[in-house]
């Protein structure tokens, strides 16, 4: 069998089938290209690629632990702009990485402006450890931690890219799976621009959300489709939004989910009425200068 | 730790896990169906083993790394890839 040469997150890593973050980590592989350097915090594509002594990865990869794969990442950028070293430095994290407890590390990354690629795989929960909820997990799922469902109406999921945005001369975006050429090219546009960069991607998790193995792309793009997962870019303070015109209601996402099967018609319209407030936040921003860096 | 020089765990062969035959996980067999498949390749990149391989305009499956999760029966716009229960 010959290998496609693109490839750089090889068959025989440990993700479950139907996984929508080996997916994502596969897209890396390819739009990183062979120049780059990655490190992954502890979470379940850390823990999938690399069990000693196999590694899933034709890149090299430093393991980072759960909250400080930024500052891993900060410390290869300014080891490679010493060597005068012009290589990609990517770090990798899931959304329990990022949202919770890596969201300082990366803070301060990007606040000292390291040249690097931040990639959030967003599974909406702690996956690894058995799917404990995180700031991350939205409004209504279930999770082993919220067994009735992420319910109280504080508990919204946290806007992380626009946390990031808000830091000065930063790249930023979303993307989803189901729009993987999409993801791609940001990731490849991300590391051109030079700029401290963040891309967080929609993956689902088929065990954690109680999903059919064969649903995951199905799923990511309705998640598109129905404005809960809006896809967006930040440059220069401007937002662009890549805008949808499919109003699909968001009950069809929700109804394939196990985790969200304790909804009832009127939680699920109090949802529905947030997408469609989200979103139509997002269409009166589209194009404006929303942050000043 | 074989060598005392050494300070942390180093894998040094990339894309080894290769060696690691996550087919025998399938309980569900992708079947293509030849004469319709296009090798348009929608089926490779939404694989998440990269256990798709398109080669000189022809789809084959890498039965000793496909898990069987059938998504690219799914999303194959024609409609080439069927799903039969594993026998091993
Ligand atoms: C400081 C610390 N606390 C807890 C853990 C245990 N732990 C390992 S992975 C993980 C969850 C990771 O969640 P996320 O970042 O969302 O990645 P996922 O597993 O969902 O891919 C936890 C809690 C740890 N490794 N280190
Ligand atoms: S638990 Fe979820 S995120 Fe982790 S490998 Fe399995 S499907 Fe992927
Ligand atoms: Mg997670």
């Amino acid at each position: 069998m010959k290998e496609n040469e693109k490839e750089r997150f090889m068959p025989g890593h440990g993700a479950c089938a139907g996984c929508g973050a080996a997916i994502a980590m596969r897209a890396i592989g390819r739009a990183a290209g062979k120049n780059s350097i990655l490190t992954i915090a502890t979470g379940c594509m850390e823990v999938v690629s690399t069990a000693y002594p196999l590694t899933a990865w034709k890149l090299p990869i430093i393991h980072s632990a759960f909250e400080n794969a930024a500052a891993t990442a900060s410390g290869i950028a300014a080891a490679l702009k010493h060597q005068k070293k012009k290589t990609n430095v990517i770090a990798i994290a899931g959304d329990g990485g990022v949202f919770d407890i890596g969201l300082q590390a990366l803070s301060g990354a990007l606040e000292r402006g390291h040249k690097f690629l931040f990639i959030c795989y967003d599974n909406e929960a702690y996956a690894n450890t058995g799917v404990q909820r995180s700031g991350a997990t939205p409004l209504g799922a279930v999770t082993t931690t919220t067994p009735a469902g992420k319910h109280d109406s504080i508990e919204f999921k946290k806007n992380m890219p626009f946390i990031v945005a808000s830091h000065a001369g930063t790249y930023v975006a979303t993307a989803n799976i189901a729009f993987i050429d999409d993801f791609e090219n940001k990731i490849k546009k991300a590391l051109q621009s030079g700029k401290p960069s963040y891309i967080q991607v929609f993956t689902p998790c088929t065990i954690g959300w109680h999903i059919n193995n064969n649903d995951t792309i199905r799923l990511s793009k309705l998640a598109y489709q129905t404005n809960i997962y809006p896809l967006f870019e930040i440059e220069n303070g401007i937002i662009k939004l890549m805008e949808n015109t499919s109003k699909i209601p968001i009950e069809n996402y929700l109804n394939m989910q196990g985790r969200f099967k304790n909804l009832g018609k009127k939680e699920i319209s109090e949802i529905q009425k947030d997408v469609d407030k989200n979103y139509e936040l997002l269409k009166s921003l589209n194009g404006k200068k929303i942050f000043l860096n | 730790m074989k060598n005392k020089k050494e300070f942390a765990a180093i894998i040094t062969e990339a894309g080894n896990s290769i060696k690691n035959k996550t087919g025998s996980w399938r309980t569900m067999k992708p079947i293509v169906l030849k004469n319709k498949c296009t090798a348009c390749g929608i089926c490779a990149k939404f694989c998440p083993d990269g256990a798709i391989i398109i080669k000189n305009k022809k789809m084959s499956v890498d039965y000793e790394h496909c898990k069987g999760c059938a998504i690219c029966s799914v999303e194959c716009p024609s409609h080439s890839i069927i799903m039969k229960e594993e026998k091993k």
